[in-house]
């Protein structure tokens, strides 16, 4: 019968705090980075130009149909030779998982904008107003309610995915689970434990989404 | 836009020679519509004739394949100087006012809140003016009560009635209303007719698409029979509605009265 003991990894709880706000500041900083990328590609979607479309649409096929870990490594071990710069795993790590972000919220901008009856549009035009202003103070205040549990369930995926940024050696909760089973030799208290905190910092968000969802079937 | 042109003098809102297809389908097939200053026009017609479409060139909200619409004698274009326009869109709207079938109200926003929207972010208004004038036309129209209402909370009718206050408060030089009583219960149609009964007894300028046979023939100055994209039948609410000599336009009617 295994002996648990959690000791050991309470006294490298310091290590898991710090890769617990690594986890924090990258899932941020790309959930940020990847909602303004994701906002000038939606717009570029739905320009009706059709250049800016299809480049739009070939940057988010190219995201969306690639895994986020070849991704990241392509970004920080290819890339690289292409360019023939060093790229810093740091920046790797927050450019690869903005961009990749990006590709997946503008899908829900786009969603969320043309799910606003054309109505809408068509009222604030008839009032005299301009294209901006009636995207603005018209379509997204509306859409923005729309898809905030879509927002919020791709970014509690962002906050998961945060943990391939470990294989660049960026030292994230996940990859601290990796070197406190190395201090310790205690796997399973040290992948649970990194498993316990995803998850209690994750159930809230869904359960919230969800809320929300509710709420806005009701109102609608 | 306070300078009219010359020959236009009295002329509001003018539709020349307007065609559209959707596709391969010939909608518009080339409709002259002017509008003085107080006049009231019907537009009445079968279901697809292209009433809406019509009207909704009028201000643009629908680009014509061919033709022109002058506001004030002056050509408007989707943007300013575009093939010799001489106003562009904006301008137009910001003249001539739209009612639509299904209200189209702003949901995120209150009861004075739409009324509001337009002459604050389009017409520069400090919000204390805006609302003053918005108060106003609440009134008008019966709903001072319900200012801090969503339109949510609203009954169509009453729905429609912001609509029409939302136009109002733009201070337009004419209005153009289609089908304002088609998505209503029977029961609230009165009220929506009699605020547009009211502006019509007001002098407002407007173009009315409607159903409501006997109420065109009551309110306007005059009554356009549209069929199959072109205007087939012009005149009086007398010679339109009453006397009509136009066959299609008897079998029409004669629907109506049944
Ligand atoms: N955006 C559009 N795309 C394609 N076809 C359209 C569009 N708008 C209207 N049509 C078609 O154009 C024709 C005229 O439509 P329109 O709405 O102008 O008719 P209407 O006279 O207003 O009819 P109703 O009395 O039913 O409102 C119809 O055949 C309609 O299907
Ligand atoms: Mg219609």
């Amino acid at each position: 019968m295994y002996s648990w003991s959690f000791f050991p990894i309470f006294q490298a709880s310091d290590l898991f705090l710090w890769g617990l706000w690594v986890t924090v500041v990258y899932t941020f900083g790309s959930i940020v980075l990847g909602l303004v990328l994701g906002l000038a590609l939606c717009f570029c979607r739905l320009s009706g130009n059709r250049a800016l479309d299809w480049v739009a649409q070939g940057f988010q096929e190219l995201f969306r149909c690639t895994p986020l870990l070849v991704q990241l490594l392509w970004f920080y071990y290819a890339l690289p030779l292409l360019l023939g710069i060093d790229i810093d795993n740091h920046v790797a790590a927050m450019a690869t998982l903005s961009l990749y972000a990006a590709a997946f919220y503008a899908e829900i901008f786009r969603g969320g904008i043309l799910s606003i009856a054309k109505g809408q549009s068509e009222a604030g035009a008839a009032i005299g107003m301009s294209k901006a202003q009636i995207m603005r103070r018209i379509v997204l205040p509306q859409a923005s309610r729309r898809m905030l549990p879509a927002f919020i369930n791709q970014s509690v995926i962002q906050f998961k995915n945060t943990s391939l940024i470990s294989v660049i050696s960026v030292a994230d909760l996940a990859y601290m689970a990796s070197v406190v089973n190395g201090q310790t030799y205690r796997p399973l208290e040290s992948y649970t434990a990194v498993a316990v905190l995803y998850f209690v910092i994750l159930f809230p968000l869904t359960r919230l989404a969800d809320y929300i969802e509710r709420r806005l079937r009701v109102s609608e | 836009m306070s300078v009219a042109s010359p020959a236009a003098a009295d002329t509001i809102l003018e539709a020349r020679g307007i065609a559209k297809s959707f596709g391969q389908l010939p909608v518009l097939k080339g409709i002259d519509l002017a509008l003085t200053a107080g006049e009231v026009v019907s537009i009445i017609g079968p279901s697809g004739s292209g009433k809406s479409t019509f009207i909704r060139c009028m201000n643009m909200l629908e680009r014509p394949d061919a033709g022109e619409i002058r506001f004030r004698g002056r050509r408007v274009g989707a943007r300013f100087a575009d093939h010799g326009a001489e106003i562009g869109q904006g301008t137009l709207r910001r003249h001539v006012g739209m009612v639509f079938q299904h209200f189209n109200l702003f949901p995120h926003r209150t009861v004075l809140q739409n009324v509001t929207e337009g002459p604050t972010v389009v017409l520069g208004q400090s919000q204390k003016e805006a609302e003053a004038v918005a108060m106003d036309y609440l009134a008008q129209v019966g709903l001072a009560d319900k200012r801090d209402a969503w339109p949510a909370q609203l009954s169509g009718g009453q729905k429609q009635r912001v609509a029409i206050a939302r136009a109002l408060a733009m201070q337009p030089d004419a209005l153009l209303l289609d089908e304002v009583t088609s998505a209503l219960d029977p029961e609230l149609v009165g009220e929506v007719l009699g605020v547009v009964r009211r502006l019509a007894d007001q002098g407002m300028t407007m173009a009315i698409v409607t159903h409501e046979i006997s109420f065109a023939a009551e309110v306007s100055d005059r009554v356009v029979f549209m069929e199959g994209g072109v205007i087939a039948a012009e005149g009086s609410p007398q010679e339109i509605c009453r006397e009509p000599r136009h066959e299609r336009l008897k079998a029409f009617l004669a629907r109506f009265n049944a």
